[in-house]
């Protein structure tokens, strides 16, 4: 969709009365329109071009893009650089902060510092233990959880004053967002938690990979019946499988990942099971898209972000819908002496 | 080595009875403490505290205790120190990410939780983030000198 008042890439939009951020994917999600966004895995390198040849796989069919925080505990360029060096050619970032590595006033001077680099979208996060990891000698810092995080960043922007109480100038015009995992136990508490979330704050969920339609389902009704529908933007997370054997990999090693039998058999049954792997994400996308409450889809294709432009074509959740992308809006202009 | 942090979880319902009176003792032993000096008190009163809680819930000493809003079981045995529920790791036998031989101290929190009478709504409230400068002090004395102050009426200026 494209806004009348679309500004130059890297510019803020105007925010819309009711809206709290400049940004597109607050914007798309309170048009109504089924969102799409997508992981960038955050390169091992300091090489900005890195992360543009990374961003651009998505150019088209995602509406923002997620910079992960050292997932898994693991050392990468930091989310606040990959979410600035995106903002430089418009794309919208969603910058997730981890409580993992740093306490309250590294994490509030990185709000404060990526919203003045035009980042609109904060997820708020706990973070993996540091045992998960490349660096398992590391010390765990979890000074705030996830919830007094979205607590703090709220309070920034909307009390314009940092935990201490101390006044800040300019508030970061942030859309705070969340994850949620309705596929961990107690599966009893889990919408819950949710609810809890949006009370701190969360304006957005992205969940954990859904593999398991039935259980998401019951997560959504719960999720109803506590009233948040309408309160919070649910965006489901995806991701392909490569094979059978990764996905048995997946949900042992990694935690929180839960994958019924069905799935790894329909993936191992296959003769090309990393086309299959993608054919079972469009399927599960196709339902998942007619839950209610539902706003959207998030794409984790950990190493196989290229295939993400194809499941979301073949899936059709966009109706034909191109988010922005850098170009998207260019006209083809013929040089003159060639005319 | 988690046994009696079990045995607290699964007798959540009659600990909160036993703690809503203790509160009660605390709160109206105010004057005691004051006229003793709160300052004077914080060690002895810290010690016993770490012992009685240590015993019962493998306590840590945030001197902000929320076992009342978590079900009778310590959030800051959670490795990654959540004051406000699981996070998403938790095994599927119900056991911690980080530590897989124990058992996620939020699993045993709700259903601690579902035991209580209080506790029950206790632990949908969100908790604030902890103020590190009270670790190893009393939450006992804290909460006498909370309560104590806070209930009685303003005077005015």
């Amino acid at each position: 969709m494209k806004f009348e008042d679309e500004p130059v890439p890297g510019y803020p939009l105007p925010i819309l009365p009711g809206h709290t951020s400049p940004g597109r994917l607050e914007r798309v999600l309170r048009s109504g329109a089924f969102v799409v966004t997508s992981e960038l895995d955050p390169p091992d390198s300091a090489d900005p071009e890195d992360v543009y040849r990374r961003a651009r796989v998505f150019d088209g069919y995602a509406d923002a893009i997620n910079a992960t925080d050292g997932s898994g505990a693991n050392c990468h360029m930091s989310s606040l650089a990959v979410c600035a060096l995106l903002t430089r050619k418009g794309y919208a970032p969603v910058m997730q902060i981890s409580c993992r590595d740093k306490n309250r006033i590294a994490i509030q001077g990185d709000i404060l510092g990526g919203a003045a680099m035009g980042v609109c979208n904060m997820l708020c996060l706990t973070g993996d233990g540091v045992q998960a990891g490349d660096h398992p000698q590391a010390k765990p810092v979890f000074d705030l959880d996830c919830m007094s995080l979205l607590e703090i960043g709220r309070t920034l922007r909307d009390e314009h004053r940092f935990q201490s109480g101390r006044k800040i100038t300019f508030a970061p015009r942030v859309f705070f967002g969340a994850a949620a995992n309705p596929f961990g136990l107690p599966y009893e508490w889990r919408a819950e938690r949710l609810a809890k979330k949006v009370q701190a704050g969360a304006q957005f969920v992205q969940t954990q990979y859904c593999y398991d339609v039935a259980r998401l389902r019951e997560f959504m009704r719960m999720v109803e019946d506590l009233g948040l529908l309408g309160k919070v933007f649910i965006l489901v997370g995806v991701g392909p499988l490569r094979s059978a054997k990764a996905g048995e990999w997946m949900r042992t090693h990694v935690p929180g990942i839960h994958i019924p039998d069905s799935i790894i058999r329909r993936v191992a049954g296959a003769e090309k099971q990393a086309a299959e792997g993608r054919q079972v994400c469009i399927d599960l996308i196709q339902e998942i898209r007619e839950i209610k409450g539902v706003s959207g889809i998030h794409m984790m294709a950990y190493r196989q972000e290229e295939s993400v432009a194809e499941i979301i074509q073949k899936s059709g959740v966009l109706a034909g819908r191109v988010p922005w992308y850098p170009g998207r809006d260019q006209e083809i202009q013929v040089p003159k002496e060639l005319a | 080595m988690y046994l009696m942090r079990g045995w607290s979880v699964r007798h959540a319902r009659g600990l909160e009875v036993f703690y809503a009176a203790f509160e009660r003792v605390l709160v109206a032993l105010h004057p005691v403490f004051k006229a003793i000096g709160y300052q004077r008190l914080e060690k002895p009163v810290a010690g016993v505290e770490k012992l009685v809680k240590g015993f019962l819930f493998d306590c840590q000493m945030c001197g902000q205790c929320a076992l009342s809003s978590t079900g009778m079981s310590c959030p800051m045995n959670c490795p990654k120190n959540l004051r406000n529920g699981p996070c998403g790791g938790v095994r599927a036998n119900g056991n911690c990410e980080v530590k897989p031989e124990m058992r996620c101290v939020w699993v045993d929190a709700y259903e601690g939780s579902q035991r209580m009478v209080e506790g029950k709504q206790a632990i949908k409230v969100v908790q604030f983030a902890v103020d590190r400068r009270l670790q190893d002090k009393s939450s006992w004395l804290k909460l006498a000198r909370d309560k104590a102050g806070a209930d009685k009426p303003k005077v005015p200026a």
